[in-house]
């Protein structure tokens, strides 16, 4: 396709989290590896908002920084449009993302600095203050330090200098879960306006189902490293096909349907250090056979649209 | 009406500072019956721990109640020395907060906190204690709680920490549970069923729930009424379904419009702009008058009391005459 932006292909990431030396020595402890991202590909059109849900520890944060290149791959490969495709970051927790000791000024002027947008100190300046005012700052607020802000404006800061460097694409993660439900409807809101008004393509990483259904085109759901349901939203939403999407949509609150006869999910997230075999949601799928306990589904094109990886739903048992 | 298991009148919270006397809580007025889950609902600030806190009589000095009742069962329990918080709190009053690791002693195994908080207020032998110990994990759904009993906090997992958490805070049989955020900091599959294990222990035993959450979603699921807060005050008070589905309150009306649905999608959410007073500069009249889209005049004068209105009682001038008059 001649509008994809980005193409992440057979994405592997591997951490050693064994004991240290002396006592896998000692103790005769093996190494130990955790799979945080396991063969995961996926591609997003510019203009759309791709999304990557899931629970803590199914690797879409890891997913996110693999991306904007915090961590380099174990195996696979990232693929820009462009290799000079501005991509910037946006994290969660908008009291550690921003230094406390410099006023918001220079927070939001460094990238145009660094990357030498603006040539004079009066046109940064400039830039600066239009930057504020897009995320909805005054200019004089570029004078405080970000300690005088409340959560959400801070996210507006982090917003702004994330904008500074003139990015395409933005990878959010969690960019709102920090933040109170009111205060999370005025940073997606400002999302969305930036994505219309500045054509962004966005990753965004969640694991609130509601927000997610509220901002991307296609979504990805992501179970112990790998990616087990993508679809384009509303298909997602109305039609889930993969058992564990099908128990996470029954599982949450829904407003406006509370007290719903809901089938709680049973058990809880295997250790990824040690995942079950074949597929990993075998221990908790109503619809596990003898075949997912020993043969790992891959990914296949669903009927409508999307992909799914799940034995019961190639063999048509998830009716 | 059955008495209320616990009845809180007018209660105030101050923080006294160089700087002045920051309101915490002001004049909230809560009951909650024999069985039921009263859901408190609030923005961070909004008051909704230190309500809980201050019930437990935990609030941290200099913070002090400086006005109001709090009654367990009809006995007031708010003017109670420390010795008599004691005897209160755990046996009468149980208490789960957001983040079961630190709820825990991590030196000690889970069995030994079972064993000792189930001595402290049943005095029986170290045997019986361990019996009812196994029987409280089972009931919460700890898998193989025989073993289990002796393992440590950090051998267990998030929800099932939480699971010991909630076996500790019931096993005195308690009146009344103050459960603050305790589904937070947990997975949405976890969060249903902890909450589900909650909402059953409670009815079995008729406790009554003082359920503290930022969560709309974990309210509706698992609470009979819900009281909104806002800057210290109660916005409105109701049935769950009744205040989810027919809004009063402005405030309420704009926090349920900001929440995404999960079965439409609109282009924009409902924003309520600007952000909640700070204590030390609480608006004058109504708090939420500066943010709120229907503000009249009296609405910046005179601060409206919750006032019965259908199944429930609203703090709002709309709902009592209207916003230009008095």
């Amino acid at each position: 396709m001649a509008d994809t932006l980005l193409a992440v292909d057979g994405l592997t990431r591997v951490f050693d989290v064994s004991a240290p030396w002396l006592n896998r020595v000692l103790e005769g402890r093996p190494r130990q590896l955790l799979r945080a991202v396991d063969d995961v590909s996926f591609s997003i059109t510019a203009g759309q908002t791709v999304s990557l849900v899931g629970e803590s520890g199914c690797g879409k944060s890891t997913v996110a920084r693999l991306v904007v290149g915090l961590h380099a791959p174990s195996a696979g490969e990232i693929r820009l449009i462009r290799p000079d495709l501005r991509l910037q970051m946006i994290f969660q927790d908008p009291y550690a993302s921003l230094n406390p000791r410099w006023r918001v000024r220079s927070i939001v002027a460094e990238p145009i600095r660094t990357l030498g947008l603006r040539s004079d100190e009066a046109a940064i300046r400039a830039r600066v203050d239009e930057l504020l005012g897009i995320v909805g700052l005054g200019a004089s607020d570029g004078d405080k330090y970000p300690h005088e802000f409340s959560g959400g404006q801070r996210q507006r800061i982090s917003i702004a200098r994330a904008l500074a460097s003139e990015p395409e694409f933005l990878v959010c993660d969690e960019p709102t879960s920090a933040l109170d439900v009111s205060v999370q409807a005025q940073i997606l809101n400002l999302m969305k306006k930036l994505q219309r008004e500045l054509g962004l393509t966005y990753l965004f990483i969640s694991h609130d189902l509601s927000v997610v259904r509220h901002v991307s085109d296609v979504v990805a759901v992501m179970y112990l490293g790998r990616i087990v349901e993508e679809a384009p939203v509303e298909t997602l939403f109305r039609r889930p096909l993969h058992p564990y999407t099908r128990l996470l949509l029954d599982t949450i609150p829904d407003l406006e349907a509370p007290r719903r006869d809901r089938t709680p999910m049973g058990g809880e997230v295997p250790s990824p250090i040690d995942p079950p075999k074949g597929c990993t949601f075998h221990p908790r799928c109503p619809l596990a056979s003898e075949r997912c306990r020993h043969e790992r589904p891959e990914l296949a094109a669903r009927a409508d649209a999307g992909r799914v990886a799940c034995h019961a739903v190639e063999e048509g048992r998830h009716k | 009406m059955t008495q209320p298991v616990l009845s809180v009148r007018d209660l105030r919270v101050e923080f006294p500072t160089r700087s002045g006397t920051l309101v915490a809580v002001d004049g909230v007025s809560l009951d909650i019956a024999p069985g039921e889950i009263l859901g408190v609902v609030g923005e961070s600030g909004a008051g909704k721990s230190m309500t809980g806190m201050a019930v437990l009589g935990l609030l941290e000095p200099p913070g002090r109640i400086a006005a109001g009742e709090v009654r367990l069962a009809g006995a007031r329990i708010d003017n109670l020395d420390e010795r008599g918080l004691e005897r209160v709190r755990g046996r009468e009053i149980g208490a789960i907060f957001q983040d079961p690791l630190t709820s825990l002693n991590p030196v000690l195994s889970i069995g030994d906190q079972l064993v000792e908080t189930i001595r402290v207020h049943t005095r029986c032998d170290r045997r019986t204690a361990r019996e009812q110990a196994v029987a409280a994990l089972t009931a919460v759904g700890i898998p193989a709680p025989t073993t289990r009993i002796d393992h440590f906090p950090h051998q267990f997992s998030g929800g099932m920490r939480q699971r010991v958490v909630i076996a500790l805070a019931l096993c005195a049989n308690p009146k009344l549970v103050i459960a603050d955020e305790p589904t937070t900091a947990l997975d949405v599959s976890i969060q249903a069923q902890i909450t589900a294990l909650l909402k059953r222990l409670c009815k079995e035993h008729g406790t009554a729930v003082m359920l503290i959450t930022h969560d709309m979603g974990v309210i509706a699921e698992t609470a009979d009424r819900v009281a909104v807060m806002y800057a210290g005050r109660l916005a409105e008070v109701g049935p769950v379904l009744d205040v989810i589905r027919e809004p009063r309150h402005p405030y309420t009306r704009g926090l349920m419009g900001s929440i995404p649905s999960l079965r439409s999608r609109v282009d924009e959410l409902v924003q309520i702009d600007g952000s909640m007073p700070r204590l030390d500069r609480m608006p004058p009249g109504c708090a939420f008058h500066p943010r709120c889209p229907d503000a009249g005049p009296r609405c910046a004068r005179e601060r409206p009391d919750p006032h019965p209105v259908g199944t429930g009682a609203v703090a709002c001038w709309l709902e009592q005459g209207g916003v230009n008059g008095g």
